[in-house]
C-alpha cells in the first residue's frame, strides 16, 4: 500500500516533468523573444551621443548589436561606468570596466566653431549625426549648442581646424521655487 | 471674518516678533553706495542698460526685464555706476552679477519719476504694463514679477485676489509693521491690484497674532469705503497664527477651501496671491510715481542691539541696516536672509538688500544653535514629519527615495510639491536635515530630467536624419536606374529621330 503510493507519486511527478519540459521546449522554439522591445530598452539607456565610438553608426545600431550578442556592453565612453552598470543590470550580465580600446570618458562637451577661421566649406554639415550645425557653402557655419551632443565627428572633415570642443556651458541647476504663480 | 485653517497640518511656532515690531519703521537715509543684484530673488537676471561710468538719478532704469520672471531694476540713489560684475549677493551660491552705484549726494530725481495722474483711469492692461515698468515684484520673499502674475490671472479668469498679510514665519514682522503704519497704502494697492487682476473679490488675510495690523487695515478699509463711496468688495480675513499659514497654497486652502492640484498654478484654480507689501509698493507707484526703490525689512535676532523694521533703499549693504538696529551685540553665528525656517545664509554683511528680502536675521547660538552641529541619527520611523507636513507629503518615504536617488519614487511621492517650509526638519528627533536633502534631490532630479530630455531630442534628430539620408539614397538610385533603362532601349523616339 505505502510502496504503491510512492510509485504512483514518482510516476505522476515524472509525467508532469516530461510534459512541462516538452511544452516549454516547444514554446521556446516557437515564440520569438521580443527583440525590438529589448533593443528599445537598451537604446533608452545609451546617452544618444551618436558618436560611433563603439564602431556602430549610432546608438541604436549598437543597442541592436548588444541585443543580438554581437557586441559587449563596455563600448560606450560617453555613457561611462554608469551606462555599463545600467546595461549590466538590464541584461543581467556581470559588471565590467569600460574597454579603453573604444575611448575614455570625457566631461560633457559641445563643439564650437571659430567663426573667423571658418571658410564655409560645408564639410562638417553632413558629418553631424544630429544636424546641429547650421550653415551653407561659402556661408559661415555655427553650432546649435543646445542640440550638439559633443560627438567630435565634425572635427576630422574640417580642412582649417576651426572647430574645437568646449566644456558644456554651466547648466543652471539652481533650485527654483516649485512654480511661482 | 475669522477663518479656520484647512490645510493638512502645520505647527504653531515661537514667533520672536515682539522685539522688532513694537517701534515705528525707521527711515534709513541713502547709503553712500548700493549694490544691486540683477537677480532680485526670482532666480532670473535682469539685463543691465547702463555701463560703468554712466550717471544715474533716483528712479533711473538700470536693468530691464528681458524675461517674464525677471523684474526691472531702478537706481535708488543719484550718482555714478562704478562697477558691473560678480559680487557677493543674496542669491544662491552667494555670488551674482551686481550693479554698484556710488552716490554723488545730490539726490537728483529722474524726470520719469512723477506722480501718476490717472492710476484709476488706466485700463487693466495699461496698469499691468506700468507695474512691469516700475519693477514691481513680490516683496513677500519670492521676488516674482507682479505683472507676470496678473497676466496669468487675467488669462485664467481669476475669481479671488488674495492679499497675503499672514506673515507666518518666525522673526519676520516687516509686513506687520507696514500694515500698522501704512494700512491706507496697502488698501489702495489692493484696490489697484484688484482692478488689474479682474478678480471678483479681494481678501486681505492677516494672522490673528497681529491685532494692531488687523485694526489698522480694518480702519483703512472703512475709510476707503466712506471716502470713495466705492464698493470694492474688499474684505478682511483673520486666519489662525499657524506656520506655514502664509505659504501661497496653504493660505489659498484656508481662505477659499480650494486645494491647488499638484503641478497647477493657483491662477488655474481662479486665485492669485499677492503680498501686502507688494500692494503698498503699488500704492507708492500710484501716488508718487516711484518704481520700487525701497522696501521695509526686519532687522532682528539675538545678534543685534535693537531689533527693528527699517525702510531702506534696495541695494543698501546689510551692514548699514544692522547699524540702524544698533549694531552687532555679539559675533553672529549666521547672517540669514529671511526667517529661521526658510531663510538663506548670507556670505557677508556687504551684500545688498534685494526686493525679495523681507528680513535680515542676525542669528546667535541661542536663536538657531540647537540644530547647528547636531549629529544626524538614523530615522526611527516616528512619523512626526508626516504629521506636520502642510503639503500632505510623507517626508520619511521621500527621504529614503532621496538617499537612493530613486527618481520615479521621488516624482511619485510628490517631491515637487514640497514647499520647503522646513517643518519636517524642525520636528525630526533624529536631527535629519530633511529639507536640505529634498532641495538637493530636486536639483538632481531636474538635472537628470534635463539630460534625459536632451538624449531624447538627440535620438529623434538622429532618426530623422537617418531617414532623410535613406530617402535621398533611394531617390538617387531610382533616378540612376531610370536613366540607365532609357539608355538601354535602342529604338526610342529621340534616338530614332536623330539617326
Amino acid at each position: 500500500m505505502s510502496s504503491d503510493a510512492i510509485v504512483t507519486a514518482v510516476l505522476v511527478a515524472a509525467a508532469l516533468a516530461v510534459t512541462l519540459g516538452v511544452a516549454l521546449g516547444w514554446a521556446a522554439s516557437r515564440i520569438e523573444p521580443d527583440a525590438d522591445s529589448l533593443v528599445e530598452r537598451i537604446d533608452a539607456l545609451l546617452p544618444q551621443t551618436q558618436c560611433g565610438q563603439c564602431r556602430y553608426p549610432g546608438c541604436r545600431p549598437y543597442a541592436a548589436a548588444i541585443a543580438s550578442g554581437a557586441a559587449e556592453i563596455d563600448r560606450c565612453p560617453p555613457g561611462g561606468a554608469a551606462t555599463v552598470r545600467a546595461l549590466a543590470a538590464l541584461l543581467d550580465r556581470s559588471q565590467r570596466p569600460l574597454d579603453p580600446a573604444f575611448g575614455v570618458p570625457k566631461p560633457p562637451q559641445v563643439a564650437w566653431i571659430d567663426e573667423d577661421k571658418c571658410i564655409g566649406c560645408a564639410r562638417c554639415l553632413p558629418a553631424c549625426p544630429v544636424d546641429a550645425i547650421v550653415g551653407a557653402p561659402r556661408q559661415m557655419h555655427t553650432v546649435i549648442t543646445a542640440q550638439c551632443t559633443g560627438c567630435e565627428l565634425c572635427l576630422p572633415p574640417c580642412p582649417v581646424d576651426c572647430i574645437e570642443l568646449r566644456p558644456v556651458p554651466a547648466v543652471s541647476l539652481r533650485y527654483r521655487q516649485p512654480r511661482a504663480a | 471674518m475669522a477663518v479656520r485653517s484647512t490645510f493638512p497640518a502645520g505647527l504653531a511656532l515661537d514667533a520672536h516678533k515682539q522685539q522688532a515690531c513694537g517701534a515705528p519703521i525707521i527711515e534709513l537715509s541713502q547709503p553712500p553706495r548700493v549694490t544691486l543684484a540683477l537677480d532680485q530673488g526670482s532666480g532670473y537676471d535682469a539685463e543691465p542698460v547702463v555701463t560703468v561710468g554712466d550717471t544715474v538719478a533716483v528712479g533711473t532704469l538700470v536693468a530691464r526685464a528681458n524675461h517674464l520672471y525677471a523684474s526691472a531694476l531702478h537706481a535708488p540713489l543719484a550718482g555714478t555706476v562704478v562697477a558691473i560684475g560678480m559680487h557677493e549677493a543674496a542669491v544662491e551660491g552667494g555670488r551674482g552679477v551686481c550693479i554698484v552705484i556710488e552716490s554723488d549726494g545730490s539726490g537728483r530725481v529722474d524726470d520719469r519719476v512723477r506722480p501718476v495722474q490717472s492710476a484709476y483711469s488706466l485700463s487693466p492692461e495699461e496698469l499691468i504694463q506700468c507695474l512691469r515698468d516700475a519693477g514691481i515684484a513680490g516683496l513677500g520673499g519670492a521676488g516674482f514679477p507682479t505683472a507676470t502674475k496678473l497676466v496669468s490671472a487675467r488669462a485664467g479668469g481669476t475669481q479671488t485676489l488674495l492679499l497675503n498679510g499672514a506673515e507666518c514665519e518666525p522673526w519676520i514682522c516687516s509686513d506687520d509693521a507696514l500694515m500698522r503704519c501704512a494700512a491706507d497704502d496697502v488698501v489702495l494697492g489692493a484696490f489697484l491690484l484688484h482692478r488689474a487682476s479682474g478678480a471678483g473679490r479681494c481678501v486681505i488675510a492677516i494672522e490673528d497674532d497681529k491685532p494692531e495690523a488687523i485694526a489698522a487695515v480694518k480702519g483703512a478699509i472703512g475709510r476707503r469705503r466712506a471716502d470713495a463711496q466705492r464698493d470694492d468688495d474688499l474684505t478682511l480675513a483673520v486666519v489662525p497664527a499657524m506656520y506655514p499659514q502664509g505659504a501661497e497654497r496653504q493660505l489659498i486652502t484656508t481662505i477659499t477651501g480650494i486645494e491647488i492640484p499638484s503641478g497647477n498654478l493657483p491662477a488655474e484654480a481662479g486665485v492669485i496671491c499677492q503680498n501686502v507689501a507688494t500692494a503698498a509698493a503699488v500704492a507708492r507707484w500710484a501716488t508718487l510715481g516711484e518704481p520700487i526703490l525701497t522696501r521695509v525689512v526686519t532687522v532682528t535676532g539675538g545678534g543685534v542691539v535693537q531689533p527693528c523694521n527699517v525702510r531702506a533703499p534696495i541695494g543698501t549693504p546689510l551692514s548699514a541696516l544692522i547699524a540702524a538696529a544698533g549694531g552687532y551685540r555679539s559675533v553672529p553665528l549666521r547672517l540669514i536672509a529671511g526667517g529661521s525656517m526658510t531663510g538663506r545664509a548670507l556670505p557677508s554683511d556687504e551684500v545688498g538688500l534685494t526686493k525679495a528680502m523681507n528680513c535680515v536675521l542676525v542669528a546667535t547660538q541661542d536663536d538657531i544653535g540647537s540644530r547647528l552641529g547636531a549629529v544626524e541619527s538614523p530615522c526611527i520611523r516616528c512619523g512626526d514629519c508626516s504629521s506636520v507636513c502642510p503639503a500632505g507629503l510623507l517626508p520619511q518615504q521621500l527621504h529614503r527615495a532621496a538617499l537612493a536617488d530613486a527618481h520615479d519614487a521621488l516624482r511619485h511621492l510628490g517631491l515637487r510639491d514640497c514647499i520647503d517650509c522646513g517643518l519636517c526638519d524642525y520636528v525630526c528627533p533624529s536631527q535629519i536635515p530633511l529639507t536640505d536633502r529634498f532641495r538637493d534631490a530636486r536639483r538632481r532630479l531636474n538635472a537628470a530630467e534635463a539630460t534625459a530630455q536632451k538624449a531624447a531630442d538627440a535620438r529623434e534628430r538622429h532618426e530623422l536624419r537617418t531617414r532623410r539620408l535613406q530617402e535621398a539614397a533611394t531617390a538617387e538610385q531610382q533616378a540612376f536606374e531610370s536613366v540607365r533603362n532609357r539608355a538601354r532601349q535602342p529604338g526610342d523616339d529621340s534616338a530614332g529621330g536623330t539617326n
